[in-house]
């Protein structure tokens, strides 16, 4: 469930063992078959991931225009290091605020709606920042986009940090990744996060309670875009480039797809664990196969099929069930307890 | 009581509601008193419901004005409704479905929703707020039921649970909808022992088209019917009515 009971420590559990693996990564990660770039751009779709969870996990708001936001994350820190400004921190604000603003844009429009109408309307407010992405030659690069952001040197003053290496790439994105963890971990346990969930089981209830929906709608999906464009500028020191593709509707029906798969709306960690699937499944399905986005279409529908609720969802299914053996040792057909089906 | 000169509590003037060519509220006047039980009776269809989405502020009069202790409130949102301390339940169960009894109660306490920018407040360890909340649903006779989810609470404990969200919110005035609505006579029994206690602290208005409920507990009862206060009075002035003895309303049950 989303909704726990009882105290929300600040770290948890979960959070240790994540950080765990994250920072350790670099150290097995030629062992495991995998390799540091590769990383990179797992932690800034998870960072993209946890930003769009608020919207579908919590708020209950699917929003299938949700690359727009990244792309314009990934366009303004291009530009703003275009345009001579080489500090790395300050192009991630630059780009946090140029995302939250055309998605603060967007949400005056959203807010007021639910449902399909919502659904349809961030199709065409994503379709519209795609297009002109794509169409504003003179600024974005058109359908090429922008090429060759170097990547930068952070400066810590007697000490600078070359972003050229993937692993310190890695640790600057891991240590943000951390940070927005830590935070919207907070977030989701506030009476802000409450109100979230709130309005995903019963806007009107939400209404009638005194809550102003609509802007907290607004405020959760400008939210939403302003972590997207933090992704984005990642991106776009990750891969040195800035391009139109990310933010296409098929594009953002990915983050959709790691969200669910993973286990959004009953976990916290669901687009950790999505990003992480996809990814992998991307890179791993991808060397076998040009076709891999058939394969791994496939494996979506046949997780959604047996275990709707994701990874996460039959993770937890699956302890349920060793507890209970191991509490109970006996037969293997050991009858259901009645408030399983209640519960899922 | 007061002076009459003052003006009632909650006083409803002339209102008028048509959706499309449906002319739903012909024209409706309403006056509630402060700390008594008032009642809206009516049969199915005759615009109970829409009269109480006009109070409550999820429709908009085409006439006619609401005033609410000296202010008028026509036309203003739910959520602006709401803050004003006018509280309501549902005809149709209208829960948080997936937070679990005591949740539901927390969310609409006023001081969760004022203090949505506490990033650091950790409201389900808060012990003082949690224990506000348990107060309430113990009001509704929901103790021990605490940390079940409301979606899985029995019908007429989802009942209560509707009416404790409602007084959740420290209201000023309560409007509560059919609370009857699919209660067997055990459960109409125990709600309307429940509404006797609430009515020494709440300020109450029950629509019902279960005549013998309302008489059993409202001061005042005002009858709908085809979109128009037909009549209005104590029980005993209504049982004596021809309107009301001449509809269905009549046959109490």
């Amino acid at each position: 469930m989303l909704t726990s009971s009882g105290r929300a420590p600040v770290v948890t559990q979960p959070m240790l063992v994540f950080f765990a693996i994250m920072f350790s990564f670099p150290f097995w990660a030629d062992a495991a078959g995998l390799y540091h770039y590769l990383g990179v751009e797992i932690a800034v779709f998870i960072i993209y991931a946890l930003g769009y969870n608020l919207l579908l996990g919590y708020t209950g708001l699917p929003s299938f225009g949700h690359g727009a936001f990244l792309g314009i994350g990934a366009y303004s820190y291009g530009l703003w290091q275009f345009s001579g400004y080489p500090g790395v921190f300050t192009g991630l604000a630059v780009a946090i605020v140029c995302a939250a603003a055309a998605a603060g844009a967007a949400a005056l429009f959203l807010s007021h709606r639910r449902g399909i109408y919502f659904a349809l309307m961030t199709i065409a407010f994503g379709q519209i920042f795609w297009f002109l992405a794509i169409k504003l030659r003179w600024i974005t690069g058109g359908e090429d986009g922008l090429l060759n952001v170097l990547r930068p040197t952070l400066d810590f003053g007697a000490l600078d940090i070359s972003l050229r290496s993937n692993l310190t790439l890695f640790y600057l994105v891991a240590v943000l990744l951390t940070v927005l963890i830590l935070v919207l971990w907070r977030l989701v346990h506030s009476p802000f996060g409450t109100a979230l969930q709130a309005i995903r089981m019963n806007e009107m209830r939400a209404r009638f309670a005194g809550y102003r929906v609509w802007l907290i709608k607004w405020t959760v999906f400008t939210l939403s875009g302003a972590i997207a464009g933090l992704a984005g500028a990642l991106l776009c020191i990750t891969q040195e480039s800035a391009y139109p593709d990310v933010m296409s509707l098929h594009a953002s029906g990915f983050v959709v797809m790691m969200t669910l798969i993973g286990g959004g709306f009953v976990s916290f960690w669901g687009p950790v664990v999505g990003a992480i699937v996809f990814i992998l499944a991307r890179d791993v399905l991808g060397a076998a196969t040009e076709t891999w986005l058939l394969w791994y279409g496939l494996l979506f529908m046949a997780v959604m099929l047996v275990e709707p609720e994701g990874v996460v969802g039959a993770w937890r299914k699956l302890i349920a069930k060793l507890r209970r053996s191991s509490v109970q040792p006996g037969p293997a057909q050991e009858p259901k307890p009645a408030a399983e089906g209640g519960a899922a | 009581m007061t002076a009459s000169a003052r003006q009632p509590f909650f006083l409803a003037e002339d209102l008028h509601k048509r959706f499309g060519d449906r002319v739903v509220l012909e024209r409706i006047s309403l006056a509630f008193e402060e700390g008594v039980v008032s009642g809206i009776m009516g049969p199915n269809g005759a615009g109970k419901s829409t009269c109480f989405n006009l109070l409550t502020g999820l429709h908009k009069p085409d006439r006619g004005r609401i005033v609410f202790d000296g202010e008028d409130i026509t036309g203003l949102t739910p959520e602006a409704i709401a803050r004003k301390g006018i509280s309501r339940s549902f005809q149709i169960m209208n829960l948080f479905d997936e937070f679990t009894a005591i949740e539901n109660i927390m969310v609409a306490l006023p001081a969760v929703r004022s203090g949505l920018s506490r990033l650091f407040w950790d409201t389900r360890g808060d012990s003082a707020l949690m224990d506000e909340a348990a107060s309430v649903l113990a009001q509704v006779g929901l103790q021990g039921r605490e940390h079940i989810r409301a979606g899985d609470l029995p019908y007429g404990q989802r009942r209560a649970l509707e009416i404790g969200v409602a007084l959740a919110a420290r209201p000023r005035i309560v409007f509560l909808d059919e609370p009857t609505q699919g209660l067997g006579a055990d459960g109409r029994a125990k709600l309307a022992d429940l509404i006797k206690a609430l009515r020494l602290k709440y300020t109450l208005v029950i629509i019902e088209h279960d005549m013998s409920f309302l008489f059993g507990l409202a001061r005042k009862i005002s009858v709908i019917h085809w979109g128009q206060v037909i009549a209005e009075g104590t029980p005993a002035e209504l049982m004596a009515n021809d309107w009301v003895r001449a509809s269905d309303l009549g046959k109490v049950a």
